[in-house]
């Protein structure tokens, strides 16, 4: 009770001494309580939003979340697109004061692929030469590492393939650096909030577990003049109800959900301030491929997916304009130019869709008569039972007959991995804007002892064709002729009817009229620098 | 009356092993793991988080090490909260949680008391029905529904209270999260005292003290209120477990710093370390109230304390 007596009193403090200075605050309706604020421990969008404002990569955002250089002066490739070479800038600086150099990004890229650090995200930098093979235990000798310091100013990042696509994936948390003094003083307990530092626009200085975050301008970015929110609290309400009425009561600024039934509320009262965008990311079902299964006959797969009529979830179901969808990498997605994948059948009359899917299936010996019978997963959510009802109700002319089983999300993926289910509810957010992400869902199962590693291609489609094309794509350094590959290879897939794409996700947040600088983008990434509020 | 306590203390102890040892086997037999969710982890770094927090030992293994450590007062690593420790969680949530329920319980139990005693004393006339009224809603209305009402009545509409969240010092900011708190609470209470208090006023001492003169005020004070109180008494016991152990839904609506809302997300998650960490709490604190309203019962009732 003594702890508490002296939170309440310090916290009173502060809120006196913040009001006192007038500050410009932010408050932000995070969403979700962090898991973690180490770069190398976070896993979600909710942890990004404060990582990223109080660490700053090599590479950062600009207000359109297109990558920018961030602590990285310049940076030049080279000829083999295998080579980066990034200058940092003058004077940057940890918020104790110490220098950031370029010994802070080669400790920190070790640390990323330590086995010991048991990152689970470590592999979206597996780009790096010998980052896997370090984190497998393959190489233990980190010097090994495609990460160097020339010098204190230079950081030198030698990549296993050309990536094209590398110095977007930069922009992500696990390629930020740590601060190498403080790790090795006092190792996991550096993120404590009475030890962390950072060298972006933000300083932590408050952290009330179940209740919020405090960051407060860091005076010694290199940026600062141009960072006009003083102090940021992120709120940790869960709950999207409480969330949206704190807002309506002026109590948040930005909301980054909402109850979807709030929406033409919004629209009608609040006229501007819900932002629902198209976002990076695919909602799909997959269907279990394996040998034996109904659902390896391609008839039936096509019969499924054209027979769901996608137009009216968004709309009419979900409630909140979610973007049909008919390919499988998201409109927006970086190193894409070109047309999206729009297969010919999706411009046909409905109706029409449905007697063709009512034949594929009866050539593959389905009928009212003689039904199929399947198990449809989904993990516990409203949405999801929504949209699984109303599917199952589009298939059920189809002579289709499903069992709907939803469980909760940990028992639900675990039976996706172990490839115990029929057809399963799932979706992917891009960890960056690049085709290749969504793609590589779809790759065949790589062989380890007497097992297959499907990794997330859970439906356990599998052509090599398909294979081959990406990894030409891989080899290739020309974005453009990188770009036809990788659309040849989604029509080839999606051709083959590997899985059923549902809709596009949108994002949804909520801006105040008080805010100025919120550029809605794919990748869903506002960060507070480039935020101005107006009291 | 202290070896009682005593023994009761003692008994305690393998009742909690017991316990742990069940919810620890329990839990590590529901499918899905801490690791399991939307991405499916490379094989590589799923060994090496296994590896990080022991689950690549035997099962037997992971089991002493956690007693072991519960024994020293360590309860491991949190999975899904990796910048602290359980403990440190618990240390954290553990204070305000306790505070809020016992607000909460204080809260409960005077207005529960004084609503029933108004209502029985007036049986059938409108006060009466205006408790039992009140005393319907709280029981009926779930409290997040409740919650986002209040919210929307006192926070939105009228701008009399903060909607949520916690500020450090802010009393304004408690007020919903009790109310909401302690209304079904003080409905129960309220139901049983009316109850209790009707069946004491029928009785014939209480008669026999009117037959006397004694005023109806006093009639109360001396002879009706003590014996109508046990059946209160006794549930006060697990009105305060529940108090305590029940602010899961007032926290996360609030975003309160407690360690109720810990529980349900960290079960979600299989996050062993929290489950296991808020049950081992909860199970003392319930043992503990228990003892305390045992002891409590045999100051009321004479006949308890002579047996």
């Amino acid at each position: 009770m003594q702890t508490l007596g002296a939170v309440l009193l310090a916290g009173s403090v502060s809120m006196l001494a913040v009001s006192a200075a007038q500050a410009v605050t932010l408050r932000l309706g995070n969403g979700g309580e962090p898991g973690s604020i180490d770069p190398h421990h976070a896993e979600g969008d909710w942890e990004n939003r404060i990582i990223g404002d109080y660490i700053e990569g090599l590479m950062t955002e600009d207000a359109n979340a297109e990558a920018i250089p961030g602590q990285a002066e310049s940076y030049t490739v080279s000829d083999d697109g295998l080579v980066y070479t990034f200058t940092l800038r003058d004077g940057i600086q940890w918020s104790d004061g110490t220098p950031v150099t370029s010994a802070d990004f080669v400790f920190a890229f070790q640390r990323l692929f330590d086995p010991a650090t048991a990152s689970s995200y470590a592999y979206l930098q597996y780009p790096i030469k010998n980052a896997e093979a370090i984190a497998s235990g393959e190489i233990t000798d980190f010097a090994e590492l495609g990460v160097k310091a020339p010098d204190e100013k230079t950081v030198e990042i030698t990549l296993e393939n050309p990536t094209p696509y590398f110095i977007q994936a930069l922009t992500h948390y696990t390629a930020f650096p740590v601060p190498k003094h403080k790790v090795e003083e006092l190792g996991e307990n550096w993120t404590k909030i009475e030890n962390v530092v950072g060298n972006g626009p933000y300083m932590l200085k408050e952290w009330v577990p179940g209740s919020y975050l405090r960051s407060e301008k860091n005076p010694d970015y290199y940026d600062a003049a141009n960072v006009a929110i003083d102090e940021v609290y992120y709120d940790n309400t869960e709950d999207t109800t409480a969330a949206f009425n704190a807002y309506i009561a002026g109590e948040l600024d930005i909301l980054t959900a909402f109850p979807p039934d709030q929406y033409q509320w919004l629209q009608d009262n609040r006229p501007g301030e819900a932002h629902v965008e198209p976002f990076l990311g695919i909602y799909y079902y997959v269907m279990n491929q394996s040998e034996g299964s109904p659902l390896a006959d391609v008839r039936v797969r096509e019969a499924l997916s054209i027979s769901v009529n996608r137009e009216v979830i968004g709309p009419d179901i979900l409630t909140t304009g979610e973007i049909a969808a008919y390919g499988w990498v998201p409109p927006g997605t970086a190193n894409y130019d070109g047309d999206a994948y729009t297969p010919d059948w999706a411009s046909e009359e409905y109706g029409a869709r449905v007697e063709r899917a009512i034949a594929l299936m009866a050539e593959a010996g389905y009928s009212a008569e003689n039904p199929l019978n399947l198990q449809l997963r989904y993990n516990t959510n409203e949405a999801h039972q929504r949209i699984a009802v109303a599917l199952s109700a589009m298939w059920e002319p189809l002579g289709v007959k499903i069992e709907l089983f939803n469980a909760e999300v940990a028992v639900h993926y675990d039976a996706l991995q172990a490839g115990d289910f029929q057809i399963g509810r799932a979706g992917w957010l891009l960890d960056y804007s690049d085709a290749a992400n969504t793609l590589d869902l779809l790759k065949s199962g790589t062989t380890q002892g007497d097992t297959i590693n499907w990794g997330n291609n859970y439906g356990r489609y599998s052509n090599p064709e398909f294979d081959a094309l990406l990894a030409e794509a891989a080899a290739e350094l020309d974005l453009g002729a990188r770009a036809a590959i990788l659309h040849e290879a989604e029509a080839m897939a999606m051709d083959d009817f590997a899985a059923i794409p549902i809709y596009w996700y949108v994002s949804k947040n909520i801006v105040s009229p008080s805010i100025e600088g919120f550029v809605d983008n794919p990748s869903d990434i506002h960060r507070t620098r480039w935020l101005t509020k107006s009291e | 009356m202290l070896s009682y306590a005593l023994r009761r203390v003692l008994s305690a102890i393998p009742i909690a092993l017991i316990a742990i040892t069940v919810c620890f086997f329990i839990l590590r037999a529901a499918p899905g793991g801490p690791f399991d969710g939307e991405r499916a982890l490379p094989p590589q770094i799923l060994a090496n988080l296994r590896a990080h927090y022991n689950l690549d030992k035997s099962l037997f293994e992971q089991y002493f090490i956690y007693v072991g450590g519960v024994l020293q007062g360590d309860f491991g690593p949190s999975m899904s909260y990796q910048d602290f420790t359980v403990s440190e969680l618990l240390a954290i949530g553990l204070p305000f949680s306790l505070m809020l329920g016992l607000m909460a319980f204080i809260v409960a139990t005077s207005i529960g008391i004084l609503a029933g005693m108004i209502s029985a004393v007036n049986q059938n006339k409108w006060p009466d029905f205006s408790v039992i009224f009140v005393v319907m809603i709280g029981l009926i209305v779930p409290n997040f529904l409740m919650a986002n009402l209040l919210q929307l009545l006192l926070g939105v509409y009228w701008g009399w209270l903060p909607v949520r969240g916690f500020v450090p010092g802010s009393i304004p900011h408690l007020i919903l999260p009790i109310i909401i708190l302690s209304l079904p609470q003080a409905a129960r209470v309220a139901r049983l005292m009316r109850g209790s208090m009707i069946e004491v006023l029928g009785t014939n001492y209480v008669r026999t003290a009117r037959a006397k003169g004694l005023g109806a005020r006093l009639v109360l004070a001396r002879h009706a209120i003590k014996p109508a109180l046990l059946p209160v008494v006794s549930y006060l016991g697990p009105a305060l477990s529940a108090l305590l152990t029940g602010s899961l839904v007032v926290e996360q609506v609030f975003a309160l710093p407690g360690i109720g809302k810990y529980f349900i997300s960290a079960a979600l998650a299989r996050d062993y370390g929290i489950v296991l960490g808020t049950t081992v709490l909860y199970m003392g604190v319930i043992l503990l109230l228990n003892l305390i309203v045992d002891i409590l019962y045999a100051y009321l009732d004479p006949k308890v304390r002579y047996r």
